[in-house]
């Protein structure tokens, strides 16, 4: 079946692969330039049937799209500059806009958990145990250059929501968790949690590759315990389920290890999210 | 007159469309955040945009969600547009496919999708007298374009262009055996695409 990868190409253009197919074949695609010159130029082919189709819309849906693009930041190019210093607590009014109308209520949730922290952080002072000596230096985020690899959108699908069939569990419990972040950098992570399913998954979009020589690694904090929940492969998105028990995890935390991972995570903090306790 | 022959860049199309390196233009001063760019690009390809959310998603109040969600996308992400990958247009009309053929199966999901082919075949209830008037030449060319494909290879990739189809559900519908759907539709592509001259 591996020889007929490239056959999909056309498929892949419209949009005709399931997303079991389409997973595997951008994974192709990332190191198939022949393939990617080809799908982009059958993209081409496929816009022009669009031409067949048009549809005056009525205007106030020109009001609508012009209004809603006032609350959104355009993401800068991609290869630019190191990261800007980011603190976990701090919303990000910008990012945390609503950029998909059908995901209004996990952004709602997910605002009320994270601009809520301040207080709820005062008031369980002591019962939140976050990364230790880790805290301080979590709101530098270590500045990580873009390597030759990116893949500009919207040839590699990144800009809707991939929905993993772990995702899916987690949503469909009485109990999902939806946290949301928004980096400097428009690159974001979210992350979904259910205590009853005992799992959690990160998704990441458009994230900036680790150093040279470095990896970026999941932990689930237990009381002061940091247990490495997995290291995060390579690529700007990715989604990944976290190993461990993340049902009784306090929090969640990404930092930058050395390629393999490391027994205990070292500072700073990319990202820390504390999780609410039942 | 070769009906086929490619019209040259900088040339305004009957549709009143800007020509290419205007929207890549646009595209870029909407990178920058400038709003009025991005109005404009809005009115030179709204109606195709609606056009095809409509013949995806078939309910007009969902295409116009799609329409929205997708120029939000394009306002976001239009920094990252690479003029030498391909045009504006296309560019721009993958990120509303997908997110049209997103919704529609994930709005099928819970329920048994039609597998009645002909059904696909009638066109959507919309306003007729606002597609005639958009019967551009670019339109007749890609129809005569299209008139050089196989029949099958014709029905494949409207299937899934417009049905939102997998190839495999596609090779069902059309009684192929399996597999050799997506073989239709890539050869349909690199039919119109050589014989339209787009994609070089």
């Amino acid at each position: 079946m591996s020889d007929d990868i490239h056959a999909l190409s056309g498929a892949y253009a419209v949009d005709a692969l399931d997303d079991a197919e389409r997973a595997q074949f951008e994974r192709h695609l990332a190191g198939c330039d022949i393939c990617q010159e080809e799908v982009d130029s059958l993209r081409e082919a496929s816009a022009l049937l669009a031409e067949t189709t048009m549809v005056t819309p009525r205007p106030e849906l020109r009001n609508r799209v012009l209004t809603e693009i006032r609350t959104v930041r355009p993401l800068p190019p991609l290869g630019r500059g190191p990261v800007a210093e980011d603190t976990p607590e701090a919303e990000d009014s910008e990012g945390s806009s609503s950029e998909d109308s059908s995901d209004d209520s996990e952004d709602s949730e997910a605002t009320a958990t994270t601009t809520d922290l301040g207080a709820r952080r005062a008031a369980r002072a002591g019962r939140v145990r976050r990364f230790p000596a880790l805290l301080a230096a979590a709101a530098a985020v270590v500045a990580v250059g873009v390597g030759s690899a990116v893949v500009l959108e919207p040839w590699q699908d990144n800009t809707s929501t991939p929905a993993p069939s772990a995702v899916d569990r987690i949503q469909a419990a009485e109990d999902a968790q939806v946290f949301r972040h928004t980096f400097e950098d428009g690159s974001k992570a979210v992350l979904y949690r259910s205590a009853s399913l005992n799992e959690a998954v990160l998704v990441t979009e458009d994230m900036a590759s680790a150093p040279d020589g470095k990896v970026y690694q999941a932990w689930l904090q237990h009381d002061e315990t940091m247990v490495s929940a997995g290291l995060m492969p390579e690529g700007p998105d990715n989604t990944v389920p976290l190993q461990g028990q993340p049902a009784t995890a306090d929090g969640f935390g990404i930092t930058v290890e050395p390629a393999g991972g490391s027994v205990v995570p070292s500072p700073p903090t990319v990202l820390y999210i504390p999780f609410e306790k039942a | 007159m070769d009906p086929l022959k490619p019209v040259a860049a900088g040339t305004p199309s009957p549709g009143g469309v800007p020509a290419a390196p205007d929207l890549a233009d646009l595209l870029r001063s909407a990178g920058r955040g400038d709003e009025q760019a991005f109005a404009q690009l809005y009115d030179a390809t709204c109606s195709r945009v609606l056009g095809l959310a409509i013949r995806v998603v078939r309910d007009p109040a969902q295409a116009e969600e799609v329409l929205q969600e997708a120029f939000l996308e394009i306002w976001r992400t239009a920094g990252r547009f690479d003029p030498d990958r391909g045009s504006p247009i296309a560019w721009l009309l993958t990120i509303v496919h997908r997110k049209a053929v997103d919704r529609v199966r994930s709005a099928e999901a819970a329920t048994r999708r039609d597998q009645n082919y002909h059904h696909q075949n009638q066109p959507v209830d919309h306003d007729a007298t606002a597609e005639a008037a958009h019967a551009s030449l670019e339109a007749r060319r890609v129809r005569t374009a299209l008139g050089s494909l196989t029949p099958v290879q014709r029905e494949a990739l409207e299937l899934a262009y417009f049905g939102g189809y997998t190839h495999t559900e596609v090779a069902t519908m059309l009684d192929l055996p399996v597999g050799t759907a997506k073989t239709r539709i890539r050869d349909g592509l690199i039919r119109l695409r050589d014989t339209m001259g787009v994609g070089g």
